[in-house]
């Protein structure tokens, strides 16, 4: 299920010069990109411009007014949103807000997904161990029987992180994971992100503010022994950098191009000095 | 002058899209048959005490206004046959609608409205499920079963207000006025007073979900589409009664 990293197979999301549109607003304006197999991309771009809608449109939650959307090697633009759920059950989503059910335990939030993708066929006796193991994945294994008003936002980002991995899909999207958290909880909900790639070779797009979060994701790799983050040193990782600014893609580049640029706009991003070490 | 029209133009067309939507989806498996029961406990069993309330009180009253205005023509014990036919046709379906729309429209809408707001719809549809399916149609479904049922309790217990008015003000015998009440009713009462609440609890509901669906704009937004569909809901009610009311009327003319 899991290509090989560094496989320049044929790419997991297309986006063909696509556009979408609300009443009043354009959110994205003809952005071209291609994810291939075990890249993480990294995502940034000010408020309002355009990284949720172009996470949701990649899953055809939100749709391009023009241009194509292809995930998986399906054109998803204009498909009806009854033939998307297969095609959804193979990409995990962190919403910005978590968005986990209320009316739900922890554990159901998690078994929701394994129940209810058709195309996820588990057997129902392995599907308690399924859910355990990804609550462990996220060290909350404790909460199963608790409900998400009783959690932190960390705890409930973990949660979501943990819903979005427990059906081990090829893609993952993650937004915003470290937004509003303490520096301490944001660098652990990266390194489980970083855990999560290297563990299940996935490949993600992971959009963020902080650059520290895209030099962590870009240089550093989990260490399966000590459970820690090693810096990958010279070879680097498959990580590309993307900037959406108004809604088109201002920048696409490995991490030296991103800090080589001198764009003022893009600057404004890469301009963290702290690099924090794991 | 066109684009003023626009907007209600297009939330017609998305209503009554939710509504093909909801409707085909109750031949369509799964049917997610424990909401429907958490539902009709939520929406039905839980309009109970407001029914009851409502129920007594107009029953009561009705006996107060009718019982002096028939004491005039010395036809006191006439009162009911006034009562029972004016709520099992009229206020019987359109208080307890009113009241469930009160109740149970705005919070079917600002629970969705909240279920928006906070990406668990998008979250819902990411992960398999129709919301259409799992929260409109069973949501529509227990309220279809439900508000029939709360009718006829709002029905039966305004009897009871009125005879009990009707016994200490006008000292009503019981007999005579139980047997009044139930000889005054026809079949096409009783086809009227079930059939109206059976169309109005399509409105309820789906009225409900239509604009908790489409909430926009964070928790303000919440409320706006909370009252909006209280506002709705009720006026829709009272417009589609009299349309109701009209074809009854005039069915009954030809007999
Ligand atoms: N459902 C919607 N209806 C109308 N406008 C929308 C909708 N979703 C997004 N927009 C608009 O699209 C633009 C991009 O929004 P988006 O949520 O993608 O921003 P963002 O980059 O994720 O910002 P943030 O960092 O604050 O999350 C904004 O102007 C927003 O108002
Ligand atoms: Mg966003």
């Amino acid at each position: 299920m899991n290509p090989p990293s560094g496989n320049a197979g044929a790419p997991l999301l297309e986006f063909d010069r696509v556009t979408v549109r609300f009443t009043d607003v354009v959110a994205l304006e003809d952005v071209s990109f291609r994810i291939r197999p075990g890249e993480t991309r990294i995502l940034m771009g000010a408020a309002g411009s355009g990284k949720t809608v172009l996470l949701k449109t990649a899953m055809g939650l939100d749709r391009a007014a023009s241009g194509r959307v292809v995930l998986m090697g399906e054109d998803i633009t204009r498909r009806p949103e009854t033939e998307l759920f297969d095609l959804r059950s193979k990409v995990g989503m962190l919403f910005q807000e978590s968005a986990l059910f209320d009316s739900m335990t922890i554990a159901q939030n998690v078994a929701y997904p394994l129940l209810n993708q058709k195309a996820i066929k588990m057997e129902r006796e392995k599907m308690e161990p399924a859910v355990r193991d990804s609550l462990r994945f996220v060290e909350l294994e404790q909460t199963m029987e608790r409900y998400p008003s009783e959690l932190s936002g960390g705890m409930r980002r973990r949660v979501a992180i943990a819903r979005a991995v427990v059906t081990k899909p090829p893609l993952l999207l993650y937004d915003s994971p470290t937004a509003g958290l303490d520096p301490i909880t944001a660098h652990t909900i990266m390194a489980l992100i970083i855990k999560e790639r290297d563990v299940d070779n996935t490949t993600a797009v992971v959009v963020t503010y902080r650059y520290q979060d895209g030099n962590l994701v870009a240089n550093f790799r989990y260490n399966p022994n000590s459970g820690r983050l090693d810096p990958v040193g010279s070879q680097g990782t498959n990580t590309i950098f993307m900037v959406l600014r108004d809604g088109r893609l201002a920048f696409e580049g490995a991490q030296a191009e991103l800090e080589a640029s001198s764009d003022p706009y893009i600057r404004k991003f890469v301009k963290r000095p702290e690099r924090d070490a794991a | 002058m066109l684009d003023v029209l626009k907007g209600p133009v297009q939330a017609v067309q998305g209503f009554f899209e939710l509504t093909g939507r909801a409707i085909r989806n109750v031949i369509a498996k799964p049917l997610y048959l424990n909401d429907i029961f958490l539902q009709m406990d939520s929406i039905g069993v839980g309009s109970i005490p407001i029914v009851l309330l409502t129920g007594t009180f107009t029953g009561g009253i009705m006996a107060l206004q009718l019982g002096r205005e028939l004491q005039q023509y010395g036809q006191t014990d006439q009162t009911g046959t006034a009562v029972s036919i004016i709520l099992v046709r009229e206020l019987g379906p359109v208080l307890t609608a009113v009241m469930m729309a009160g109740r149970n429209s705005s919070g079917i809408a600002s629970e969705l409205g909240s279920m928006k707001v906070t990406e668990q719809i998008d979250a819902m549809r990411a992960l398999g499920t129709d919301p259409v399916k799992k929260l409109v149609t069973p949501r529509m479904l227990a309220t279809n079963i439900m508000l029939p049922c709360l009718t006829v309790i709002d029905d039966f217990i305004g009897m009871v207000g009125g005879w009990v008015i009707g016994m200490i003000v006008y000292n009503l015998q019981s007999l005579r006025y139980w047997t009044t009440t139930w000889q005054a009713l026809g079949w096409s009462d009783v086809v009227q007073g079930l059939l109206k609440p059976f169309v109005f609890s399509f409105v309820i509901s789906l009225v409900g979900c239509y604009f908790g669906l489409n909430t926009t704009g964070g928790t303000q937004g919440v409320g706006r589409s909370t009252t909006q569909a209280v506002v709705v809901a009720a006026v829709s009610i009272f417009v589609i009664d009299l349309f109701l009311g009209k074809i009854f009327v005039s069915g009954q003319r030809g007999l």
